[in-house]
């Protein structure tokens, strides 16, 4: 073997020189108290900027701003408190909260909002508010709110020869039916993605009995209200009222949405703002927003949105809170839905906005008050990643309205197995109150 | 002696140690953990973990998702393999040419790809192939051909990570053929010279056997490598579309570090372990068997 | 004439090939220098219009870049400067002190170089957390510390120190300690320098450990921080293609610098022993 000159002062002098840049780093005068709040993608840009504000009427509070991608929030939320590094605050999306619930890592707010001046629990729209209470516990309180409802294109309905959007299932098939067969073969009705499951959650949120029975032990997919809402979904199918693609596949809905590739859209909040901007300014007039239809009349729809909450293990809880009624106030709430077109959970927040003369806000107002929330168990993300699945198959004609109802259950029923195993254990543990 | 033995412990001593905590006691918890259903309830309160037996080992077998895992596994192993040592072993080749110039320089250029960082790598490799302003698809309209959706399309994707692997990977592999090149003796060479042996049958009948234990140690550790893969799908492709570049290291990372199910991830690691276990040994079995190692 | 076109077919190929492997970091390079938005165009543009730095600067004052750079380094050089010590030490028991058992627990640890380290990772992630290291930089280094293949390498490199020189020192009457800091280590300086090239390579390199056990930005290494960005920001092309050369950069130069070392010691690791 043969021996080299040694060459090692190369890497000594790398390595000197990289001490010393790192002593510098720790230097930094510790600060009065710091309240880490972590929060998603867009809200966390903006709400940095609702901060030195928040500073200024609070000297003594320096708040830390991290952002978390979307994609990877929830994981990363699991791995903190996994590795028992949580932050004081964090923005959770709401149908989380019963998994961080059960998990114990939230700070129960009950006592905090009673005491509270300016979180008034009476001014939140009610499904949204109940979303944040677990077996009675209150675990959050509400930032933002994001529910499901009907864009249309009011153009092709009055073509079609309806003056109103539907109100109930069987007003909305006849419209469907009547525009599909004044567009023709290639065009439909309404765009009902097969990978997303929102839709079919809220057909089945408006039925009377809950997704699950026996506290969340067991899917309840085999009701006759879950059955009706997969008959439904199946019809507008089987009628050739949608078309049978993904959202991979109708990548740009809004294009489509103005070339009248199809007149009903499901969708949320989000997409006024980008139904304003992609669609060209002669087109501004022939859409707008309603409710969704329900079964018999005026349907509910789901209650989404993100909460604010306050970690267990937090040792700035009286700081936290403090952030948290600040981001509550009113007219904080009116400056970030400016800043990033959240809508805000409080009725007076709505009021004195740009919201309220907002006509295609006005929709969501009304359905924000018919929002329910899904069953909160701590399974449901996995449950619900099965409805995409299924009715993909069941779109398809793989399945049966009774084989998919039958599917859903056993796929629950899986998923709900170790919870049922643990409720056993743990008497302790209220079941979920059926709403 | 009796102190040399005592030294020879002193410095085997903080080595051992911390390979034996942050090492051997995790791999046999983590085959502990794999026997129980590990999941976020039990991380709320170990009460709420069970024994399990084989219980993840058997519902691993039923998981769809595991299956199609991997098969993209293998598929990447078994085209990517193959493919990044023919390349590897043909760049040694010709840099071992007696008529090459520039050795240095070359050797340099086809190694560089191997010490960049493996996620910064990838991320250019993202937009290299992006299907509208990258330059892969700039090149193909060049030539006057249809783009391809390489990362878009599930059938396109898998062979575009493969490529990233083959670009990454091949100067590692040069390196070591190049060394088993030099190695062998030239006295070979002149004999055959002096057989009249074409150039085609001294590579098949001098080259290839003198190289055949490079050969294998090159295999095993390409192989080793590639089942691995999860920093790819990771940052290139996120798995998509349509699941068809989740590896299964990344359903690993996903059951255990996603939906926190560290049972079941334990499970599918070891899974993996046996499976790259078993296919080096028979590897070797295979080499053994025709007398090279 | 037949010399001429083989010679020019081999080194045609060659050049082809260097091409091929140098081009994406070429692009890479030229992009990052692009304003923001001239990358994505109809032919890809090769070169930079007008040439700026004003991605890089984006990148430190706005995306905290400054900050997963020292972290990078910080992590990287203490794996490097521990790893040393503790590889060295182990290597050179294993080469050349004779002690019971020596054999066969230098098998074991052979035997253990098949075992991937992510069998290993669901449970050191629980072990760290018992220890209150999960996001911290000894959680990301704990697997980095001591390296089987770092030990073997020493082994492999320290057997030809001749016994003779060892044994003169011990009638002298000079301590193990000794001896080792004193006449093994200037000895074994070449693998000292191969080895610290490669754990501090891929130390810098390494991905999916970090982005388990890294829960806040603030202590991201910049391949965690590059793939975070990469993933929220997928328009910006020229700002990521800066920070894939911020995060590259540093190795590629310790590499041009040290080649001679760092080729010498994969071919002395991937000797079987």
């Amino acid at each position: 073997m043969r021996l080299w000159r040694a060459r090692g002062w190369h890497c000594a002098a790398l390595l000197a020189v990289a001490l010393l840049l790192c002593a510098c780093r720790h230097a930094a005068p510790p600060a009065t108290q710091t309240v880490t709040f972590w929060a998603m993608g867009r809200e966390g840009e903006s709400v940095r900027r609702l901060m030195p504000a928040f500073e200024r009427e609070h000297p003594d509070i320096r708040v830390r701003v991290e952002i978390l991608p979307w994609k990877a929030a929830h994981q990363k939320l699991l791995t903190a408190f996994a590795g028992d590094v949580t932050p004081d605050l964090c923005q959770l999306g709401n149908t989380w909260v019963p998994e961080l619930a059960a998990l114990g890592a939230l700070q129960p707010l009950g006592a905090q909002v009673r005491a509270s001046k300016s979180v008034d629990p009476d001014d939140y729209f009610p499904g949204i508010w109940d979303t944040n209470r677990i077996d009675g516990t209150l675990y959050g309180v509400p930032w933002y709110v994001d529910t499901r409802l009907l864009f249309y294109r009011k153009d092709l309905l009055a073509k079609a020869g309806f003056d109103h959007p539907p109100r109930s299932w069987g007003e909305w098939a006849r419209q469907m039916a009547a525009i599909k067969a004044m567009v023709g073969p290639s065009r439909y009705a309404v765009l009902l993605p097969l990978n997303e499951f929102e839709q079919l959650e809220s057909l089945g949120l408006q039925q009377p009995q809950s997704m699950l029975r026996d506290g969340g032990r067991y899917g309840n997919f085999q009701s006759p209200g879950f059955k009706r809402a997969l008959r439904f979904y199946s019809e507008i199918f089987r009628n050739d009222w949608a078309p049978k693609v993904t959202n991979a596949e109708a990548s740009n809905p809004w294009a489509e949405f103005g070339r009248g590739y199809f007149a009903f859209y499901v969708s949320g909040p989000w997409n006024i703002e980008e139904f304003k901007n992609r669609l060209p300014a002669s087109q501004q007039g022939d859409w707008a927003t309603a409710p969704l239809p329900g079964p018999d009349g005026p349907g509910t729809s789901l209650a989404g949105g993100a909460s604010l909450v306050i970690f267990r293990a937090s040792r700035h809880k009286q700081a936290a809170w403090k952030l948290i009624e600040y981001l509550s106030r009113p007219d904080v709430q009116r400056t970030f839905y400016q800043l990033v077109g959240d809508m805000p959970p409080r009725r007076s927040a709505w009021d004195n906005s740009a919201l309220a003369d907002d006509p295609h806000a006005h929709a969501f107002r009304v359905q924000l008050e018919r929002a329910r929330p899904v069953p909160k168990v701590p399974e449901w993300e996995r449950i619900a990643a099965q409805l995409a699945l299924v009715e993909e198959r069941m779109a398809h004609g793989q399945l049966s309205v009774d084989q998919a109802a039958q599917l859903l259950n056993a796929r629950a029923d899986a998923i709900l197995a170790k919870r049922r195993w643990v409720l056993a254990h743990e008497p302790s543990k209220a079941p979920e109150r059926s709403p | 002696m009796k102190s040399r033995r005592m030294a020879a412990w002193m410095f085997l001593a903080p080595a051992l140690l911390v390979l034996g905590v942050f090492f051997v006691l995790p791999v046999l918890g983590g085959f502990a953990l794999s026997l129980t259903d590990f999941d976020p309830y039990a991380l709320a309160d170990l009460h709420n973990l069970r024994f399990i037996g084989l219980g993840n080992y058997l519902a691993l077998l039923q998981r769809p998702e595991f299956w199609s895992a991997l098969g993209n596994t293998l598929y990447f192993v078994l085209v990517g393999v193959p493919l990044t040592m023919l390349a590897s072993l043909g760049a040694a080749l010709l840099l071992n040419h007696r008529l090459t110039r520039w050795h240095a320089a070359f050797r340099t250029a086809l190694f560089a790809p191997v010490v960049t960082t493996l996620v910064a790598a990838a991320v250019v490799w993202r937009y290299v192939f992006n299907t509208r302003f990258g330059l892969a698809n700039g090149l193909l309209s060049g030539l006057g051909l249809d783009p391809v959706d390489w990362l878009g399309d599930p059938r396109w994707a898998m062979p575009t990570l493969i490529l990233f692997a083959v670009w990454k990977n091949l100067g590692y592999n040069m390196i070591l053929f190049l060394a088993g090149l030099q190695s062998i003796p030239p006295q070979l060479y002149e004999a055959a010279r002096i057989d009249g042996a074409s150039a085609p049958r001294t590579f098949w009948h001098v080259t290839l056997p003198m190289l055949g234990p490079t050969l294998l140690m090159v295999g095993i550790l390409t192989l080793s490598g590639y089942f691995q893969m999860f920093t790819e799908p990771y940052v290139i492709t996120e798995g998509g579309p349509l699941q068809s570049t989740v590896s299964v290291l990344y359903l690993m990372y996903e059951d255990g570090f996603k939906w926190w199910n560290l049972g079941m991830a334990s499970a599918v690691a070891f899974m993996l372990f046996v499976l790259m276990f078993a296919i080096t040994s028979g590897l070797l079995l295979f080499a053994r068997r025709r007398g090279h190692a | 004439m037949k010399l001429r076109l083989a010679s020019v077919c081999v080194n045609g190929t060659l050049i082809g090939m260097a091409l091929i492997a140098l081009f994406p970091l070429l692009w890479m390079l030229s992009v990052s220098f692009m304003q923001p938005g001239m990358a994505s165009a109809l032919p890809p543009p090769l070169l930079p219009a007008h040439p700026t730095f004003a991605n890089y600067r984006d990148l430190f004052a706005q995306s905290g870049m400054g900050g997963y750079f020292l972290n990078s380094l910080l992590i990287a050089t203490i794996a490097t400067l521990i790893s040393l010590v503790f590889n060295l030490m182990a290597g050179y028991a294993f080469a050349k002190l004779r002690f019971a058992g020596r054999e066969r627990l230098f098998q074991a640890l052979i035997g253990g170089l098949v075992i991937p380290a992510q069998v290993a990772m669901m449970p050191l992630f629980l072990l760290l957390k018992w220890m209150g290291l999960v996001d911290t930089y000894l959680g990301v280094m704990a697997p980095m510390l001591v390296t089987i293949f770092g030990i073997f390498l020493v082994r492999q490199y320290a057997r030809s120190i001749p016994d003779e020189l060892l044994e003169a020192a011990r009638i002298d009457g000079a301590g193990e300690g000794r001896i080792f800091v004193q006449i093994v280590l200037p000895l074994l300086k070449p693998i000292v320098v191969t080895l610290a090239i490669f754990t501090f390579l891929a130390s810098w390199n390494d991905f999916m450990w970090p982005l388990i056990v890294l829960t806040s930005q603030q202590h991201y290494t910049l391949p965690v921080a590059l793939a975070a960005l990469s993933r929220e920001r997928v328009q910006d092309t020229e700002q990521m293609m800066a920070g894939a050369v911020v995060t590259m950069l540093p190795v590629l130069a310790l590499f041009l610098m040290m080649q001679r070392h760092y080729i010498q010691g994969l071919l002395l690791g991937s000797v079987k022993g």
